[in-house]
C-alpha cells in the first residue's frame, strides 16, 4: 500500500519535472543586456517576438538581423529583447502582454499568427507602439508593415528561366495565402521573359519549417523533371535537395549559399534593418502613426543577392536592370496583360497592378501546371 | 516508367526510418513492454548523431553514437518500468515530451549547421538496370540494412530457442518466470534494443534524411512507427510492408501534386495518417488475427513472486 502510494508519488513528481522542464525549454526567453547607462537619459526599451529559433537561416534569423542592425544604430539609447519559438495563438497574446508590462515601448511582432493576439493586447496599452508584418488588421496604436518578396522572386524567375534544361522549374510552397501565390506568379513570370518555354510545377507542403518534407517535396518535384526549385519555406532543405541531386535552387530570407554551393543560383533576402530603424526613430521624434508600410527592393528590404558565377554574365546584367527599374518606379513586375492557366484575362494590357490587385491574387498564371487548391 | 521507378525509389527512401523504428519497437512489444517513447528516442539520437556527424564527418560513428543514445533512453525507461514498474504508458508519454524538450535543448547550438556533402550511392553494375536498378540499387546503404534486419527479425523470433524465449516473455511472463528464465531482464534486453534501433532511424532522419537538425526534426515518425506495429499486427515483414506504404502514400501526394491533379494539399497531408486509421481498423475487425499475433501481457507490468 504504501509502497504504491510511494511510486505514484514518484511517478507524478517525474512527470511534473519533465513538463516543467519542457514548458522552460519552449518558452526560453533571452534578453541582451546592455551595459547600464548611469545619469544618462533612459534607453528606449524595444521587443521582438519570432515564431522560430533565431539560429534557422531564415524569415526569424532575418528578422533577428534587423534587430542587431537597430541595436548598432542607436547604441546605448535602445534596449532589445527578444523572445524566440513564440507559437502563434494563445501563447503570443500572453507573451506580448509580459513584454508590454516590462516597460517596453515599441513591440515588433514578426508573423502573420500573431495579429489577433497582438490586436488584443494594443487595446490594453494604449502607449506602446505594436508592430505588426505581414498582416492586415490596425489599431491607433498598431500597424503593419511587410515585405515585396515577388520583387526577388522575380528577378530568381529571370535567372532559373535561363539555367533550365529541362524547361520545367519547381516550387515548394508552403500554404497557399496571396503571399505565395505572388510569389510563384512573380517567379514563373520573370522565367517566362527569358524563355517562354517554361513551365513551374507547384508542390504544397502545408507548413512553413519542416525539413524532412521539404525535402521529400523537392525531391518529387526533381524526380518529375524540374531542374530549378525556389521554395517558400524557411528551411535550407530544397537548396540541399537540389545539391545531392546536381540540379539548381535558390537561397531564401537570408544568404544560403553555403548549403549547397554547386546548386545555389542566388538568395532572395529580405533586410529589415532600414524599416525597424525608421519605426524607433518615428517613436523617438514623435512621428509615429498607424499606417501600413510595404517596402520591397527600393527601399533595400528585398534584395536577390549572391548571383552564383555559373549564371551567364549578361543574365546578370538583366537582373541588374530589373532592379534598377524597380528602384526608380519604371518597372512593375505584374504588368498586363496578365493571363491566368484557365485563359482568363486578370490584368489588361498595358496596366500596372495596384496593391488591392497583388493583396487579392488567388489564381496561377499562365505557365504555371494545376490548380490553386481550395482547402475545399 | 522512369517517374514511377523514381517515385518507388523515393518511398523506399521515405519508409526506411519508419521501418527500422517500427522494427525495434516490435522487438520489445514482443517481449511485452509497450514504448509510446519512441518519438523522443529518435529526437535524442537525431541530435546526438547530427553532433557526431559534424564532429567526426563519419556517418557510420553517427549511426553509432544514435544507436547509443537511443538505447540509454530506453535503457532508464526500461529501468523504470520494468523495475520500478511504472505505468507504461506514463512513463513512455513522459519519454516522448523529455525527448522533445531536451533534444531541443542541446540541440540549439546544432541549427543551422551544414554537414559536409552527401554523397548518392549506388551498387555498381546492378544500377544501371533498367527500371529495378534505379528503384532498387541507388538507395542509401541504411535501406538494405533495415531489408535485412527485418529478415534477420524474422529467422530469430520464428526460427530459434531465443526468439522463442522472447515471445515466451511477451505472452506469459509468470510461465517464462516459473521455467527459470530471468523475465525482467529479457524485456529489458528487448526494450534497449528497440532503442537502439530507434536510434538508428533518428540519426538517419538527422543525418542523411534531412540532412540538418531543428528541433522537432522527427515530425511524428515515432508515432507512425508505433502504429504500424498494431497495423503490422507485430509481423515484422509487415512492418516493412506499412512503412513502405507510409512512405509512399507520403510521396505520392506530392507527385500527384507535381502532376497538377486537382486535390486539396491539406487533404493530401492528411492521408498517411488517415491510411494508418483505415487500415487499423480493418485489421481490428479480424479479432482472431489480432489475437493471434498480439504479444498477450502487452503493457502488463511483471511482478515476480506474485
Amino acid at each position: 500500500m504504501s509502497l504504491h502510494t510511494k511510486r505514484s508519488l514518484l511517478q507524478w513528481a517525474g512527470l511534473t519535472a519533465i513538463a516543467a522542464t519542457v514548458a522552460l525549454v519552449g518558452c526560453g526567453k533571452k534578453e541582451e543586456p546592455k551595459p547600464a547607462a548611469q545619469a544618462k537619459p533612459e534607453p528606449l526599451k524595444a521587443a521582438w517576438i519570432y515564431v522560430g529559433p533565431v539560429g534557422d537561416a531564415g524569415w526569424s534569423f532575418a528578422h533577428d538581423q534587423g534587430r542587431k542592425a537597430a541595436e548598432a544604430k542607436f547604441g546605448d539609447g535602445l534596449k532589445t529583447t527578444i523572445v524566440e519559438k513564440v507559437p502563434e495563438g494563445a501563447d503570443a497574446e500572453r507573451v506580448i502582454r509580459d513584454l508590454a508590462q516590462q516597460g517596453n515601448k515599441i513591440i515588433f511582432a514578426t508573423s502573420f499568427g500573431y495579429m489577433d493576439a497582438m490586436l488584443k493586447v494594443a487595446g490594453e496599452f494604449p502607449d506602446v507602439k505594436f508592430e505588426h508584418a505581414t498582416g492586415y488588421k490596425t489599431a491607433p496604436n498598431m500597424r503593419i508593415y511587410d515585405a515585396s518578396f515577388y520583387h526577388d522572386t522575380y528577378m530568381a524567375g529571370v535567372v532559373a528561366g535561363k539555367m533550365s534544361k529541362t524547361n520545367t522549374l519547381g516550387f515548394v510552397g508552403s500554404f497557399p495565402i496571396p503571399e505565395v501565390l505572388r510569389n510563384i506568379n512573380a517567379f514563373t513570370l520573370g522565367a517566362q521573359s527569358v524563355n517562354p518555354k517554361i513551365k513551374t510545377k507547384v508542390v504544397w507542403v502545408s507548413t512553413w519549417f519542416d525539413p524532412p518534407k521539404e525535402s521529400e517535396a523537392a525531391q518529387s518535384l526533381i524526380n518529375q523533371g524540374a531542374d530549378v526549385l525556389l521554395q517558400n519555406t524557411d528551411s535550407t532543405a530544397v537548396l540541399q535537395t537540389a545539391e545531392k541531386n546536381g540540379k539548381y535552387a535558390f537561397g531564401w530570407d537570408s544568404d544560403m549559399s553555403t548549403f549547397g554551393p554547386k546548386a545555389h543560383l542566388a538568395s532572395a533576402i529580405a533586410n529589415w534593418g532600414p524599416y525597424y530603424i525608421k519605426a524607433i526613430e518615428e517613436l523617438k521624434a514623435g512621428t509615429w502613426k498607424t499606417e501600413r508600410t510595404v517596402w520591397g527592393v527600393k527601399e533595400g528590404l528585398n534584395d536577390l543577392i549572391k548571383i552564383a558565377d555559373v549564371v551567364p554574365e549578361e543574365t546578370k546584367k538583366k537582373v541588374e536592370t530589373i532592379k534598377a527599374g524597380i528602384k526608380d518606379g519604371s518597372f512593375e513586375v505584374f504588368t498586363g496583360p496578365i493571363m491566368d492557366n484557365t485563359g482568363k484575362e486578370r490584368l489588361a494590357k498595358d496596366q500596372k497592378a495596384d496593391q488591392a490587385w497583388k493583396d487579392k491574387i488567388d489564381f496561377y498564371v499562365k505557365g504555371v501546371e494545376g490548380k490553386v487548391p481550395s482547402g475545399k | 516508367m522512369n517517374e514511377v521507378a523514381l517515385l518507388l525509389a523515393a518511398t523506399i527512401a521515405s519508409g526506411t526510418p519508419v521501418a527500422l523504428a517500427g522494427l525495434g519497437l516490435l522487438l520489445n512489444e514482443k517481449a511485452g513492454v509497450l514504448n509510446l517513447g519512441a518519438e523522443g528516442m529518435m529526437l535524442i539520437a537525431a541530435v546526438t548523431g547530427f553532433a557526431v556527424a559534424l564532429g567526426t564527418g563519419s556517418d557510420l560513428l553517427a549511426f553509432g553514437a544514435g544507436a547509443l543514445a537511443g538505447a540509454v533512453a530506453a535503457a532508464l525507461f526500461g529501468g523504470l518500468v520494468i523495475w520500478l514498474n511504472t505505468n507504461q504508458y506514463a512513463t513512455g508519454l513522459a519519454l516522448s515530451l523529455f525527448g522533445a524538450g531536451f533534444s531541443a535543448f542541446v540541440g540549439v547550438g546544432y541549427v543551422g549547421k551544414k554537414l559536409e556533402d552527401r554523397v548518392l550511392y549506388e551498387v555498381p553494375g546492378l544500377s544501371d538496370l533498367p527500371f529495378v536498378g534505379p528503384v532498387l540499387f541507388k538507395q542509401h546503404p541504411m535501406a538494405y540494412v533495415a531489408m535485412a534486419l527485418i529478415g534477420l527479425s524474422i529467422v530469430f523470433l520464428y526460427r530459434t530457442r531465443a526468439g522463442l524465449v522472447l515471445r515466451a516473455v511477451g505472452e506469459s511472463p509468470e510461465s517464462a518466470h516459473a521455467l527459470g528464465y530471468p523475465v525482467r531482464r529479457i524485456r529489458l534486453a528487448a526494450v534497449i534494443v528497440g532503442g537502439a534501433l530507434c536510434g538508428v532511424a533518428g540519426a538517419f532522419l538527422s543525418v542523411v534524411y534531412a540532412p540538418m537538425w531543428v528541433e522537432g526534426l522527427v515530425s511524428g515518425r515515432g508515432w507512425i512507427a508505433l502504429a504500424l506495429t498494431t497495423f503490422a499486427t507485430w509481423r515484422p515483414a509487415r512492418v516493412l510492408l506499412g512503412a513502405y506504404l507510409f512512405g509512399g502514400v507520403t510521396m505520392l501526394q506530392f507527385h500527384l501534386q507535381g502532376q497538377g491533379v486537382e486535390v486539396a494539399s491539406q487533404l493530401l497531408a492528411m492521408l498517411p495518417y488517415l491510411a494508418t486509421i483505415v487500415v487499423l481498423v480493418l485489421i481490428s475487425r479480424n479479432a482472431g488475427w489480432v489475437r493471434a499475433n498480439m504479444p498477450a501481457s502487452l503493457g502488463r507490468p511483471f511482478f515476480p513472486g506474485s
